[in-house]
């Protein structure tokens, strides 16, 4: 079917605002994803899966301006030993990073375009992979255009995490980075990431990992108030393989995080979570589908959202279990806490069950702050304001308890403990 | 201590008038107990006195060393020295108990212009009196009240007690949902902290916890009033007369 004129206006107009990076290994992947995101258009707002996220201004062909935000907060993962690559507004910069050299780990740059590379059997693979049933032009464009990325190949347990650094310097930057992780078997990594990134940012990572390996993934996404982004990770898992990935939102006016896991070897193990806090002007989108394939395995979709003001947040999560994926163990919760009657959850759980042994849950809650805990806590003498953070915090625990590393759990508080003591004032 | 003069209070949501002119004053070091039929308002005045929404009070006054409690906020009559042990102590997933009481310590401290409590310090204390109360390591862990038996809840409430060092103590029918070790143990607790300076007010259907805290004075309260005060004797009247007898009697 051909796309109708106006998505066709307006995909056009955004490509023509792009410049292919030419040859080397990716130059065939990049053609072929043009190609596909030629025939599917971008995101419209009257597609099934944008119905709750406009995505105007993500597919619209300049950056919207963002101000830069003058903090003196030192970064969060600052404790944290690791081995650091920083992007400024999409830009590697090596003045800034670590060397790229690490026990058990190769790391090369998806901007040195070599005529061979191993990151060839993954680029785009996997992010193609993951249009089916639904589409995701956003990642087919970024597999097309994306200017930058780090290829990590993963040969043994890595001696420390790698922590991708994004700065926000430029006030209309629009960033696009594609990120290539392959986990060998046995092998293990934990990927952290923090930091705005750009004006607009949108960044694809696709994760392959072996039977028996093993990928842990914090993510910290920075709180310029204006900041946009559109985020998508594809990951594989194969036999007995764990993958775990965390994402704290605080604040940017818009974010939508996409995850699409397929789970192909038997006993393997997915969990994705996600805590946001938002305040006024803040939407925040968690798009997550993860596809059973295999006998035995387990996957938890976890996410809490904090919203005041005029905040909205949105949860698609869906679980596939396709046949033959018996034992199947499925698990989704996701809850808002609502300090006010001005903000806003959307959520569309979805299980679809191909297999007849399964135990697959959801559950999907809105609700205000417990007015009896609150009494409880003020009645032996904690003020309301910290009395209301500590419930607010408690609620998040659920998903902050995903993070398997106790330090980088504790990281993650406190930025949220700092985050709910500034809106306080 | 703590004086309560002509208290009316209703209900916010409907015009309903629980508290019709109550009058109390509970000394310094010493324990008055409130028994009462169903409904009579004992619950209502203990939530009144620790400040929890919903209730409106229309008339009358409560002092607390001759300050007035009822236009606090819950947390200023907490660092004023009230401390209310709750019938239903409530469940809070996801805080831990040492942390909930470690600010809640802090906070009052903090509240009174007073220093706060080093962690090694807290630390201390808090194992000594929860050891009292055999509270164990892991429920110090664990989220406030989160799984706790009704009696683990009971303890938990002596041991804020404990920690917290109110001068007013109220304890809303701490015996409910006890058994008679249990009782003992929270008795013992309670005890522990009678104090030439401390006031306490407890509230309870049956005798059998006035065996254990021995009370001072005792009221009927029904329909909203104190109906008849006298000397732990009355206690043992309502336990073996039930409340018919008293109250056919002020009828």
């Amino acid at each position: 079917m051909a796309l109708p004129q106006i998505k066709q206006d307006a995909m056009e107009a955004r490509i023509a605002a792009l410049v292919m990076p030419q040859g080397g290994w990716a130059q065939a992947a990049r053609e072929d994803a043009l190609g596909r995101v030629r025939a599917m258009g971008l995101p419209g707002a009257r597609d099934e899966y944008w119905k709750y996220t406009r995505p105007d201004t993500l597919v619209q062909p300049d950056a919207p301006n963002a101000a830069l935000l003058e903090t003196d907060e030192t970064p969060v993962f600052g404790e944290v030993d690791r081995l650091k690559i920083v992007f400024v507004d999409g830009v590697f910069s090596a003045a800034d990073s670590d060397d790229l050299a690490m026990e058990h780990v190769t790391i090369d740059r998806l901007a040195d375009a070599s005529d061979i590379h191993w990151a060839k059997d993954v680029y785009g693979v996997l992010e193609a992979r993951g249009q089916t049933p639904v589409q995701r032009p956003l990642a087919t464009l970024n597999t097309a255009f994306a200017t930058d990325g780090v290829l990590i190949h993963v040969t043994g347990k890595a001696p420390k995490p790698i922590s991708l650094i994004y700065r926000h310097e430029s006030e209309a930057s629009d960033a696009i980075l594609h990120h290539v992780v392959k986990i060998d078997s046995g092998a293990e990594l934990t990927l952290l990431e923090n930091g705005p990134a750009a004006a607009r940012f949108n960044k694809c990572m696709e994760v392959e990992i072996a039977d028996g390996g093993t990928f842990h993934h914090v993510r910290a996404q920075g709180r310029d108030h204006e900041r946009r982004a559109a985020t998508a990770i594809f990951a594989r898992l194969g036999e007995e393989s764990v993958f775990k990935s965390f994402t704290l939102t605080a604040n940017g006016v818009l974010t939508r995080n996409e995850c699409v896991i397929e789970l192909t070897g038997d006993n393997a193990v997915a969990h994705v979570a996600g805590a946001c806090v938002g305040d006024g002007d803040f939407h925040h989108d968690d798009t997550v589908f993860i596809t059973h394939d295999a006998l035995n395995c387990e996957s938890r979709q976890v996410f809490k959202k904090v919203l005041r003001n005029g905040a909205t947040g949105v949860f698609q999560g869906k679980i596939l279990v396709k046949e033959g994926a018996q034992k199947t163990d499925g698990y989704q919760i996701s809850q808002s806490l609502l300090l006010d009657e001005d903000s806003q959850f959307l959520a569309k759980p979805e299980l679809e069950i191909y297999a007849d042994d399964v135990a697959c849950s959801h559950g999907s809650t809105s609700g205000a702050i417990d007015e009896e805990g609150l009494f409880y806590l003020r009645s032996r003498g904690i003020e309301e304001g910290p009395a209301t953070d500590l419930l607010t915090i408690a609620f998040l625990a659920e998903a902050v308890m995903e993070i398997e590393d106790e330090s980088l759990q504790d990281e993650i508080n406190g930025r949220v403990e700092a985050w709910l003591s500034r809106r306080r004032g | 201590m703590l004086e309560i003069k002509n208290l009316h209070v209703s209900l916010e949501e409907e015009d309903k008038q629980i508290l019709k002119g109550v009058n109390l004053t509970v000394e310094a070091g010493k324990v008055h107990a409130i028994m009462g039929p169903n409904g009579s308002g004992k619950s209502t005045l203990s939530y009144v006195l620790s400040g929890r929404d919903g209730y409106e009070v229309t008339d009358g006054t409560a002092t607390l060393e001759g300050e007035d409690i009822l236009e606090m906020e819950p947390e200023e009559r907490a660092a004023a020295g009230i401390f209310l042990a709750f019938q239903y102590p409530v469940e809070i997933p996801g805080v831990g108990n040492m942390t909930f009481l470690r600010t809640a310590v802090n906070a009052q401290r903090k509240a009174r212009g007073e220093e706060e409590m080093s962690a090694s310090e807290f630390l201390k204390v808090v194992r000594e009196k929860a050891k009292e109360l055999k509270i164990d390591a892991d429920m110090l862990k664990r989220p406030v009240n989160v799984g706790f038996s009704g009696g683990e809840k009971k303890r938990n409430e002596i041991l804020q007690m404990a920690m917290l060092e109110p001068k007013m103590c109220i304890l809303d029918e701490t015996d409910s949902g006890l058994d008679v070790d249990a009782m003992k143990l929270v008795a013992d607790g309670v005890n522990a902290l009678r104090d030439e300076g401390r006031g306490f007010l407890v509230i309870t259907h049956y005798q059998r916890l006035l065996d254990h805290i021995k009370p001072d004075v005792v009221h009927i309260m029904a329909d909203g009033r104190i109906v008849k005060t006298g000397g732990p004797e009355l206690a043992l009247e309502v336990e073996h007369n039930g409340y018919a007898d008293i109250l056919a009697e002020v009828a």
